[in-house]
């Protein structure tokens, strides 16, 4: 597997032993640098990560040895429960929301009946190449009652919209900043895949009789199956890493967001607030074990049916 | 693993220092948790070496000491460093010990804060460096935030006696009398509100420290913490708590309270045009009236705190800061030099011109500085009001060991109160509850 395999017949003779030995250092030779800096920069920090989650280091008591104690707690942890639920929700409703309109720019901009393709396929792609700090930051002063876009329209015309950073509505007004973000990312990606379908099945359907929307179905869709399934693991992926949106917006609205609003966000205040840096790990860990779960099985599914 | 060594050595002398004295074991110079001896001597000939020492500090009147010291002593360079305001200078500071790295000679930690870094050993005790002498330079309040038994963690740096700060120009507009109780407070809030449905009587929406001020004023002592720190008691049913909550909770039901958060530029802006029309916090403010609401500039005066009970006198002090030296720093005999300059020395004059208010009694008693007059206030000599509130600070509080955290995780429980119909007692109970769990997760043997 590793190195090439010499003629056959020359060498039968050779001492085996010497020869495998070889072998086996050259193939080393070639995956070493690679595995050295996998090992340093991937391996090590999850071994390390898992070493911490083992320990517990007390104010009073010191750190001692307690083997899955921190596992059982945070399965038993209603703080870290409710984040998990409220990712999910998110999740379930947001990514949805932002792929549906992706990919309905992405085929519109691929079908050629626009005009200024190219000004769309910029403006939409704009705001994800605006950092994500600056994205809330923005937005976050738009939803501002006293200061914002929503006190000015309130102000305008008598009116009273509803705090978009009130605790019941803080939820959708971060997947609307996440939304806005990556709407043009996901975009890019369906466009691509689209630009590589062979022209001579739309010819093809065309003499068929197939219209524009029979197209999209029969051909379109089924071509970008594997870029779907790709986009929506980058999102649950994203969905369940939720952190900077809210902790951005904890300044603002310091009573909707939080100290576990996410799980991710529930690790930090855990290690960097609370000194529990043992059980934020331990958090940590469980939270990547569900994301690589959910998304393993959503990748099973997507390429099945795609099979 | 190696970490795991030291930490277990760092212990192991921890116990021997305990067991044996702190002189006993000696050997660890550098940075060792034992308490050190240093005396006046060792310090002057320090001064006269030189050297460099690293100041991480945000109190904004420290420049110009920093600069009258390097004068005195040419020799000695000193790096003043803002490593973030509170909360964010004690998480720098935190990671900072714990990676045993980049740790600053110097740091400015609040009276609440202290508990947790002393706890932890992350301090020096200073008693070894004479600053158990100075007990009778400063007031009681300060004295006593900073010592926990024999142990001397810091020196105080200045301290925030309430007083109530108001707009005349609202109250006079409206003919709203100065409220003397929290009752009257109430009904100048709502006189105020009715009469302009864009002001409010103040802002508040969930600040921890104002929170545990106004509970320690109302007479709640929720917090009770062992001398060695290890047993807290933390109970929010008290008499106290129930008189505050019981007030305050008619400003949110009422919506009389502006939903600004404090030290935006929305506060600012409010505190400059009057839609906000009171605040109750340290004597440490003016400075920050001074820099930070210009416009106002002759619109404001200050008032002795409101009273729970008419003709009382009691208050309590909200914030003031000190100066430590972490444990794992160097150069400690400049670094305590410095201290002792800056909280104790010439450092203190300068401080008070720049607007700080002093934990020294000798300041806080003298002539001159009772007598200043504010231009800001119109003229008002507000020292004498500050100075009168300092010595009427309500006894026997204490924070918890682990006040930091505690506060952070506020808005989480109490904050509810304030953004929806959870009553403000029920959230401090949360609080209580979540405050309860950490104490437990660390060690502590918490009673409620």
């Amino acid at each position: 597997m590793t190195t090439l395999q010499p003629p056959a017949a020359v060498d039968r003779t050779a001492r085996p032993s010497l020869k495998r030995d070889r072998r086996s250092w050259t193939g080393w030779g070639f995956v070493g640098p690679f595995v050295a800096v996998f090992a340093l920069v991937f391996l090590a920090p999850i071994g390390y990560s898992i070493y911490l989650s083992l320990f517990r280091d007390r104010l009073i008591g010191g750190n001692t040895f307690v083997g899955l104690d921190n596992y059982q707690q945070a399965l038993q942890d209603d703080q870290f429960w409710a984040g998990v639920t409220r990712v999910g929700l998110f999740l379930l409703v947001q990514v949805p929301i932002m792929l549906g309109i992706a990919l309905l720019v992405a085929l519109a901009l691929d079908s050629g009946r626009l005009y200024g393709k190219n000004f769309f396929r910029i403006s939409i792609f704009l705001p994800y190449a605006v950092p994500a700090v600056v994205a809330t930051l923005m937005w976050a002063f738009m939803y501002g009652t006293r200061f914002g876009l929503v006190g000015d329209i309130n102000d305008a015309f008598g009116v009273s919209l509803p705090d978009p950073l009130s605790p019941d509505l803080i939820l959708a007004s971060i997947g609307n900043i996440v939304t806005w973000e990556f709407v043009g990312y996901n975009m890019l990606i369906f466009y691509s895949a689209l630009r590589v379908i062979p022209h001579s099945l739309y010819e093809a359907a065309e003499i068929d009789g197939a219209g524009q929307l029979r197209v999209i179905t029969a051909i379109k869709l089924p071509a970008i199956r594997g870029a779907l399934v790709i986009a929506t693991i980058f999102s649950i992926i994203g969905s369940f890493q939720l952190f900077n949106e809210p902790s951005i917006l904890k300044p603002l609205a310091p009573n909707a967001v939080t100290t576990d609003y996410t799980p991710n966000y529930y690790t930090y205040t855990l290690s960097f607030n609370g000194q529990q840096h043992n059980y934020s790990a331990t958090v940590a860990i469980v939270m990547g074990l569900i994301t690589m779960v959910i998304a393993y099985v959503v990748q099973l599914r997507g390429m099945r049916k795609g099979a | 693993m190696s970490n795991n060594t030291r930490r277990l050595l760092r212990g192991i002398g921890l116990v021997c220092a305990l067991a044996l004295g702190a002189t006993a074991c000696g050997g660890s110079d550098d940075g060792g948790s034992g308490d050190k001896k240093v005396s006046a001597g060792d310090i002057q000939a320090a001064l006269k070496k030189g050297g460099s020492i690293t100041v991480w500090a945000w109190e904004p009147t420290l420049k110009q000491v920093v600069e009258d010291f390097e004068k005195d002593h040419p020799k000695v360079h000193v790096n003043l460093v803002n490593a973030g305001t509170n909360k964010d200078q004690y998480t720098a500071l935190q990671n900072a010990i714990s990676a045993k790295k980049g740790v600053p000679d110097v740091a400015q930690i609040e009276y609440y804060a202290l508990g947790q870094f002393a706890l932890t050993k992350s301090l020096d005790n200073l008693s070894g460096y004479g600053a158990d002498k100075l007990a009778k330079t400063y007031s009681p309040g300060p004295w006593n935030s900073v010592k926990t038994g024999d142990a001397v963690y810091a020196l105080p740096m200045d301290s925030g006696p309430m007083a109530l700060f108001y707009n005349k120009k609202v109250f006079d507009k409206y003919k709203i009398a100065v409220p003397t109780t929290w009752d009257e407070y109430v009904e100048a809030a709502r006189k105020l509100h009715k009469a302009d449905p864009k002001a409010y009587i103040t802002s508040d929406t969930g600040d921890a420290g104002f929170t545990t001020s106004m509970l320690w004023q109302a007479g709640s002592r929720p917090y009770k913490v062992s001398d060695d720190g290890t047993k807290v008691g933390i109970n929010f049913s008290d008499k106290g708590a129930a008189t505050y909550t019981k007030t305050w909770q008619k400003l949110i039901d009422e919506k009389l309270l502006a939903p600004v958060n404090g030290w935006t530029d929305d506060w600012y802006k409010g505190l400059g045009n009057g839609d906000i029309a009171t605040l109750v916090t340290g004597a440490w403010m003016p400075a920050n009236f001074v820099s930070g609401v210009k416009n106002a500039s002759g619109d404001w005066r200050v008032a002795p705190m409101p009273q729970w009970t008419k003709g009382d006198k009691t208050t309590a002090e909200n914030g003031g800061s000190s100066l430590a030296l972490p444990a794992a720093g160097k150069n400690k005999e400049l670094a305590y030099a410095f201290v002792e300059y800056a909280n104790a020395g010439k450092g203190v004059q300068t401080r008070l011109k720049g607007g700080a208010f002093p934990a020294t009694t000798k300041d806080l008693q003298s002539k001159a500085f009772q007598d200043t007059e504010f231009p800001y206030f119109g003229g008002q000599k507000a020292n004498k009001i500050f100075a009168d509130s300092a010595a009427n600070v309500g006894r026997g509080w204490s924070y918890l060991p682990y006040q930091v955290y505690a506060n952070s995780i506020f808005n989480d429980s109490v904050g509810k109160a304030y953004v929806s119909h959870t009553p403000l007692a029920k959230g401090l109970k949360a609080w209580q509850d979540a405050s309860v769990k950490y104490g437990k997760e660390q060690g502590f043997t918490v009673s409620q």
